[in-house]
């Protein structure tokens, strides 16, 4: 008989929360080493320019400084980058997708020619931040302003100015995907209607900035990098490639971490161990508030032109989306963000002819990376505008446009024609949308909604209420490891190679771990974020813990139990097969008044105890690398109600309901907070956060008075709901459940601001839309001067 | 050369005292010179609210201020808040049960704020504890734990 499940499935107290109530938790910025520096960077005043004059010499003297560096000073110290962190793209897909991709090299530090605001130009290193920041006021710097690309339209136009000198015509990367005959099929199509529609850029802002800490041992050679990365192991053999130093020579440890919400490897983060090791100190970068608005996790940043065909009852016969990604100056991670969006853009619906393509666009800016809901975000918006479009063109509900366009939960799992980022076929495994998007109408209750709308609309108040839905490709390869053991003790301690940020991993997989083997959760221990753990670890990102992690740790542990049984058996003269572990205890089946204890049987098993079966080594460890066949779809449908002050633009979130499908959930209290955090980073992303920059490429958004994140009174109360359909792609039946809510958030929240003012038409385009902005949508659709999407029949 | 100054304050019921730069903040005095780093730098601005304490009982963003002002206070941080004997406190004790928390940044800097607080003892409801905690920024919760957490402890009138 197999153990019960008691602890899959059931909202275990967090083991993270004791340290950090009580401000116990080690971040960066709370280390101290003996004899630690401290390191400030100068950063580039203007988006693009010649370096004519770079003086360091008075910072040089200055009293506590010990060092100050510029270009030159790295030579022969340190690499520069020369490729993405993220191109693994199958070559199926390179190939199918007609995609092309620019290689670049960054400077760690500028050499002559800065590219973006805030790149670094030198660096200072004293005894204390407030000496290094002195420093920097003392370098004499001067720069030959260039022209400045600050937005696509300026990248594309002919003639326009060369952001990076490796990037031909401004053009990162493009490709080009189709499915079925979408050029044929929009040609016949009843009803066209073609559209703009624009994504703001944003920060992804973790609470916590970036912070590196590095130890060198100067007389072994060897280095200790602390940094708050979602990814040690990656950014361990960059340190090693750049450092030219042998990867176990690096130990990399994520330390606490104050949230995260997007990955990459930054050149501060290889210049600081590369410098600690230069001067054989250990020292400290602790990012401020400023740089990490400037330099850190920006995302979105698109422009979608669609073009929709579709017949008289609203269902979409051919979507064809050109969408440009203002990329920046640099393009770390190659495809990740476009192809994302292309993967995710039909979402839930069923459109048979597609055509994508995608332009990543060389400007002035910082990069665009990966944050919480990449690349889907703005995917899920286009696709739920386009619903809004269709309804509006139709005169149908836009809920009617939806129920006619899900892909019935009778056809899953559902092939949607393309490949994913990883080769294979993007086929919805499990799940059931129409189910999911009617079960959101039966607990919003849209008849009961309608009524009051129509009431309260006699009275002058404006409530409307909008729809989302979202898959997300959760658990991306190409694998995670878990090494699972037993002590003398009898205690069990698993590592893994990801890292956590708030996610609760040390609960969760704890939880596996001991539903896998079958014991106590309090024996239980889990350690990750730190490269002397376990040799090859994937890391935080794409919603895959739960997946990968979770899955290698269940693999792991069965791997552990089967160990643990043979050595019982040996011991007990039994047969293994005979023998159960339950609550920490090996019984002869149906004879528990016989019993081992896991101390007992790792003793037995410790090297040179003699009491291992013939042949077999010593120790109960084990470790093994899941590697999942390809990514799971998790899902999810959202309704916002929205109240909109007409006069003011502002807008209420006055109730909000998730529905979500993400497998087998390991510990509900869990998988809500993550909806909760990923609404209101919704919230945020429609209403109130935008990275601006003017058309000199000056940052205007540099401080949280002018970058705005939601905050008590923003975010309302999040109802959320459960379907469960787990996947039979990996062990343990999970999807991830990270990113997903941040997807729908500002889809919803935009299609409930529409509806709430119908019948005029609000041409809401654009996000985030701010008070304003609302404003000013609303005047033109008032005095009828709204550019109307263009539709024709034929 | 910059001034120095020694600072002494009476931190958690005890009466420390270092010396600082007259230019330091009050937080990098605390987490640098008193190893107190519970208390958290999150913009260094004053907006994000993390590095909240509280000052002779009333909340301060320990970011904004100098330590040489706080010279001769009574400071409270988030390492005040269990007992010696390491029992929680019932704040803490309803953050952990309400999934209040998760990255935990952020987390000292609510604790402090919600202490303040609930020695007003408020008898508000969900709107003006939202009002309250809108001081301080958490992107992980999407406060709405920490609301629930807060409405408990205002239902159960911890002080």
């Amino acid at each position: 008989m197999e153990p019960s499940k008691r602890y899959v499935g059931a909202s275990v107290a967090r083991r993270e929360d004791r340290r950090l109530l009580m401000g116990a938790g080690r971040f960066a910025a709370d280390l101290k080493l003996q004899g630690m520096a401290e390191v400030a960077f100068l950063r580039s005043p203007v988006a693009h320019g010649l370096v004519d004059v770079l003086d360091i010499d008075e910072a040089r003297e200055l009293e506590g400084v010990l060092a100050v560096y510029t270009a030159a000073d790295l030579e022969g110290k340190v690499e520069s980058f020369t490729r993405p962190f993220y191109k693994n793209v199958d070559p199926e897909v390179e190939r199918r997708s007609d995609l092309q991709i620019a290689p670049y090299r960054a400077d760690l530090l500028v050499r002559d020619r800065v590219i973006r605001l805030d790149e670094p130009l030198a660096v200072v290193v004293a005894n204390d931040r407030y000496i290094a920041e002195d420093a920097l006021e003392l370098i004499q710097l001067d720069i030959e302003p260039l022209p400045v690309v600050s937005d696509v339209d300026a990248a594309l136009a002919p003639g326009a100015p060369e952001v990076n000198p490796d990037v031909p015509g401004n053009i990162h990367a493009r490709f080009r995907i189709t499915v079925g005959q979408p050029d044929q099929a929009l040609a016949t199509s009843p009803h066209r209607l073609t559209e703009t529609i624009r994504y703001g850029r944003s920060v992804g802002s973790p609470m916590e900035t970036r912070g590196v800490v590095v130890q060198p041992d100067p007389g072994r050679g060897t280095l200790t990098v602390w940094a708050n990365n979602q990814r040690p192991h990656l950014l361990r053999t960059y340190v090693a490639e750049m450092l030219r130093m042998a990867d176990d020579d690096i130990r990399v440890v994520a330390p606490e971490i104050g949230g995260s919400f997007g990955g990459g490897i930054y050149a501060e983060e290889i210049l600081v161990a590369a410098l600690a090791r230069d001067l054989r100190r250990p020292l400290r970068w602790i990012e401020d508030r400023r740089e990490n608005l400037g330099n850190a996790r920006h995302s979105r940043d698109q422009i979608h032109r669609i073009e929709v065909g579709f017949d008289d009852e609203g269902r979409i016969l051919a979507l064809k989306d050109w969408f440009a990604l203002d990329c920046g100056a640099y393009n770390p991670f190659a495809i990740t963000i476009p192809y994302n969006t292309a993967s995710h853009l039909r979402n839930q619906f069923r459109i048979d002819n597609f055509e994508c393509e995608a332009v990543c666009v060389a400007t002035n800016k910082l990069q665009n990376t990966p944050v919480r809901g990449a690349g889907r975000v703005v995917a899920v918006f286009v696709m739920d505008r386009i619903v809004d479009l269709v309804a509006d063109e139709t005169g149908l509900d836009p809920v009617e446009i939806r129920r006619r366009n899900l892909i019935p939960g009778d056809l899953m799992p559902y092939d949607m024609g393309m490949l994913y980022r990883d080769g294979a076929p993007i086929e919805y495994d499990t799940g059931n949308f129409t189910e999911q998007f009617e079960r959101l109408l039966a607990v919003v209750d849209l008849e009961g909604f309608r009524r009051e709308q129509a009431s309260l609309k006699s009275s002058g108040r404006f409530i409307g209420i909008g729809f989302s839905s979202h898959v997300e490709g959760s658990g991306y390869g190409p694998f995670e490891g878990a090494k699972v053991r037993v002590d003398n003790t009898g205690h069990v301690t698993v590592h893994t190679g990801t890292t956590a940020h708030g996610q609760s991993h040390e609960t969760t997989l704890a939880q596996v771990c001991a539903d896998s083997l079958g014991v106590p959760i309090d024996t239980v221990t889990v350690r990750s974020g730190d490269t002397s753990l376990i040799p090859h670890g994937g890391g935080t990102f794409a919603s895959r813990v739960a997946v990968t992690g979770g899955s290698a740790v269940h693999m792991t542990s069965e791997l552990v139990k089967a160990k643990i049984l043979a050595v019982a058996g040996h011991m007990l003269e039994a047969d293994p097969r005979d023998l159960e572990l339950v609550d920490g205890l090996v019984h002869p089946r149906g004879a528990p008044d016989i019993s081992l204890s896991l101390s007992e049987i790792a003793q037995a098993a410790a090297p040179g105890s003699g009491g291992l079966p013939e042949g077999m080594g010593p120790g109960i460890e084990e470790q093994s690398f899941y590697v999942p066949p390809t990514v799971v779809f998790a899902s999810g449908s959202h309704a916002a109600i929205v109240e909109v002050d007409r006069e003011t633009g502002v807008v209420e979130i006055v109730r909000y309901l998730v529905v979500d499908e993400c497998g087998r959930v390991i510990n509900p209290m869990v998988v809500d907070g993550q909806q909760h955090g990923g609404v209101a980073h919704g919230v945020g992303n429609a209403l109130l956060e935008q990275v601006i920059y003017d058309s000199e490429g000056q940052l205007l958004t540099g401080s949280f008075v002018d970058y705005l994140l939601p905050t008590a009174t923003d975010v309302p109360r999040i109802e959320v709901e459960h379907q469960m359909y787990p996947t039979e792609r990996n062990p343990i039946g999970v999807k991830g459940v990270g990113e997903g809510a941040t997807s729908s958030a500002p889809a919803a929240i935009a299609s409930a601001i529409v509806d709430a003012l119908r019948p005029l038409r609000i041409q809401l385009n654009e996000l985030p839309v701010s008070p304003a902005g609302l404003r000013k949508l609303i005047e033109e659709a008032e005095s009828g001067a709204a550019p109307m999407s263009a539709a024709t029949s034929s | 050369m910059i001034e120095k100054s020694v600072v002494t304050i009476r931190v958690n019921g005890n009466y420390l005292n270092a010396e600082a730069d007259v230019r330091m903040t009050l937080a990098d005095f605390l987490r640098d010179r008193l190893d107190l780093t519970g208390t958290h730098l999150g913009c260094e601005h004053g907006v994000c609210g993390s590095c909240t304490i509280l000052l002779d009982g009333r909340s301060v963003r320990s970011c904004l201020m100098l330590a040489v002002q706080a010279d001769g206070a009574d400071i409270e941080t988030v390492e005040g808040l269990a007992s010696p004997d390491g029992e929680l406190h019932p704040i803490q004790e309803a953050f952990a049960r309400h999934h209040a928390l998760q990255c935990g940044f952020c987390t000292p800097g609510f604790l402090m704020a919600v202490k303040e607080y609930l020695s007003e003892r408020p008898d508000g409801g969900e709107a003006e504890i939202r009002q309250r905690l809108s001081g301080n920024l958490c992107r992980c919760t999407g406060y709405q734990n920490i609301v629930d957490a807060v409405i408990e402890l205002v239902e159960s009138g911890v002080a």
